[in-house]
């Protein structure tokens, strides 16, 4: 039990580099408040991602017999020659950079309107909890009553303002990405809304109105001001939504299942289909492995290259 | 202080506009289609609001398949999971805000770490793991699922709320010879406590609104929860019975916007500045 601290006076923070206890490592008591948790972390978490890495280099598949044997890295040598999985990989990462990009620049937009005095900024922070509590099944389901092509409201707003006749957005070669990638847009922007608004109103008003008396414009002000403030937020919310984006799988299951001839087939839907569909256990696994890497690689060089052109200017 | 023009402030009002349409419409859609009656549905010409509003379509949507059962299904996973999963992670978040050890850095590396994995390569190894344990098909199964798939926002966001209860608080009591589990219960968790609801609440919509491992660990009808049973009305050609789908849709959302408008304000609620000043 450290005293320490009771002389201060209440109110104020005693700024100090970690308690006394903290240095002695867990004692008794710490590891009584921290077991119940570790447990399931080590025995559900841990554990199966180690497992899953394991499988990547056997040959389990689902309700064989057979034991299942070590192959070495077999898995990821015929991942190399599987034409589909790197087009859906392609697809994967169309998905996760066009998504990511678009509701950064939407939510950035609407977190500046947001900081502003406008009034309706109640309806829209109102409106943004539909797409964050929706479950994402509703949320494909209710897009697919919006792109349905003969009573979805898409197409007859469509032939109102006499844009021609529509089409079938979800079921058309050229369409289904870009009508998926919409509705990712949708569903993810509110959070994003709220990290970035959350990042502005932490940015200093004084070097604001300063700049504003010196006679920046708006546009001045933004990029030499609030910019610099918001980066490393930017970054941190941009890095978390492609990890997101690029896992992401129970919409384009609900809006497409990965059609039309696999044009939507994100990474996630077909690492599924080979697990549970076919039974591809160890393949799967491999699949994961490639995409954890991957993401990986593009975080690291998405990160380094940000940070350094924030030092350059 | 910024003085703006009258043009840029109706810029302003019309990209705002263009957000909330953006925003509200899809829904608007889902409500107007769910209170359509079936030949409007039919009608090449959709109108914006129902002509005959009707609630057959909810009606029907209970006959056609089972939702009060994938709803109690979904409620009683999403409610032990928040429960449980509040349970272990508040005492862990409290040692990760207050002490700096070696362990506190493993816990919030685990945070990180575990949000950049895909699902896939976790569900193959649990459901492996699960069938060993005859858990698989059953909602105590994927209760443990979603415990472990929470415990990373929930450790985040209850450390971050121990971090507001001042410590000085905790060391007064000390000094007035309160034990440390005298302290905990009556001093920190009374604090904590919009906190944990919080967490707790956000918690139960995740799991209300997980589909992934339900999909794969959930295989018999009487089992499923909630979004699982709502894929069967899209039908095996995608030739969806689009009236009741919208209803059973809207109602599957009802609780997440009720829960997340709830939290709302009770992240708000600043407890810990009062009591300081006292």
């Amino acid at each position: 039990m450290t005293t320490t601290g009771g002389a201060a006076p209440p109110g104020r923070k005693v700024p100090r580099g970690g308690a006394p206890a903290g240095r002695r490592g867990p004692d008794g008591a710490t590891w009584f408040l921290v077991l119940p948790a570790l447990i399931p972390i080590l025995v559900l978490s841990v554990g199966p991602l180690l497992y899953g890495i394991a499988l990547a280099f056997t040959d389990a598949q689902s309700g064989r017999t057979r034991s299942t044997r070590w192959t070495g890295t077999l898995n990821f040598q015929d991942l190399l020659h599987d034409g589909l999985f790197w087009e859906s990989f392609r697809i994967g990462l169309l998905w996760a950079v066009g998504v990511t990009a678009w509701q950064f620049v939407l939510a950035l937009g609407l977190a500046l309107l947001l900081n502003t005095d406008l009034r309706l900024r109640w309806l829209a922070r109102a409106l943004a909890i539909i797409p964050w509590a929706m479950p994402e099944v509703v949320v494909g389901i209710m897009w697919r009553l919006v792109y349905n092509p003969d009573a979805g409201i898409l197409n007859e707003t469509l032939r109102d303002l006499g844009l021609g006749d529509g089409r079938d957005w979800l079921t058309g070669l050229a369409t289904a990405l870009p009508a998926v990638v919409l509705v990712g847009v949708w569903a993810g922007m509110p959070q994003t809304t709220v990290a970035l608004l959350a990042g502005l109103q932490n940015t200093p008003h004084e070097l604001h109105e300063a700049a504003a008396l010196d006679g920046a414009g708006a546009w001045r002000r933004f990029r030499t001001v609030t910019w610099p403030a918001l980066v490393p937020v930017a970054l941190a919310v941009t890095a978390l939504n492609f990890i997101w984006n690029f896992n992401s799988f129970a919409l384009v299951y609900v809006l497409t299942g990965g059609g039309p001839g696999g044009r939507t087939r994100l990474p996630m839907l077909f690492a599924y289909e080979e697990a549970f569909r076919y039974g591809q256990f160890g393949y799967a696994a491999a699949m994961g492995c490639v995409m954890v890497a991957v993401i990986s690689v593009v975080l690291a060089v998405f990160l380094a290259g940000r940070l350094k052109g924030g030092e350059d200017t | 202080m910024t003085r703006t023009s009258r043009t840029a402030r109706a810029g302003q009002y019309a990209a705002l506009l263009c957000y909330l349409v953006f925003l509200a419409f899809p829904f608007l859609w889902l409500l107007s289609t769910a209170f359509k009656p079936a030949r409007e549905l039919g009608s090449l010409h959709p109108t914006w609001l129902p002509e005959h509003p009707t609630t057959d379509n909810f009606r029907q949507a209970f006959e056609e398949q089972p939702l009060l059962r994938a709803a109690a299904n979904s409620l009683t996973a999403a409610l032990c999971a928040a429960v449980i999963a509040v349970g272990v992670a508040t005492p862990l978040a409290y040692v990760m805000a207050r002490h700096r050890g070696r362990l506190s850095r493993a816990a919030t590396g685990w945070v990180v770490v575990s949000q950049a994995f895909p699902f896939v390569l976790v569900i193959i190894p649990l459901f492996l793991v699960l069938k060993n344990l005859r858990l698989i098909n059953s909602l105590g199964g994927l209760v443990l699922v979603y415990v472990v798939w929470s415990l990373p926002f929930a450790l985040w966001m209850l450390a971050g709320y121990v971090r507001a209860v001042p410590r000085e608080l905790e060391e007064a009591a000390a000094v007035d010879g309160a034990g440390k589990a005298r302290i905990l219960l009556s001093v920190t968790a009374p604090l904590l406590a919009p906190g944990i609801v919080a967490t707790a609440l956000f918690a139960f919509i995740t799991a209300w609104n997980e589909f992934f491992f339900a999909l794969v660990l959930l295989k018999t009808p009487e089992k499923q929860t909630l979004p699982v049973v709502l894929t069967h009305f899209l039908g095996a050609e995608g030739a969806a019975d689009l009236g009741p789908l919208a209803a059973a849709a809207f109602l599957a959302t009802l609780p997440s916007l009720v829960v997340f408008a709830l939290i709302q304000r009770r992240i708000t609620g600043g407890l810990t500045s009062g009591a300081v000043k006292h």
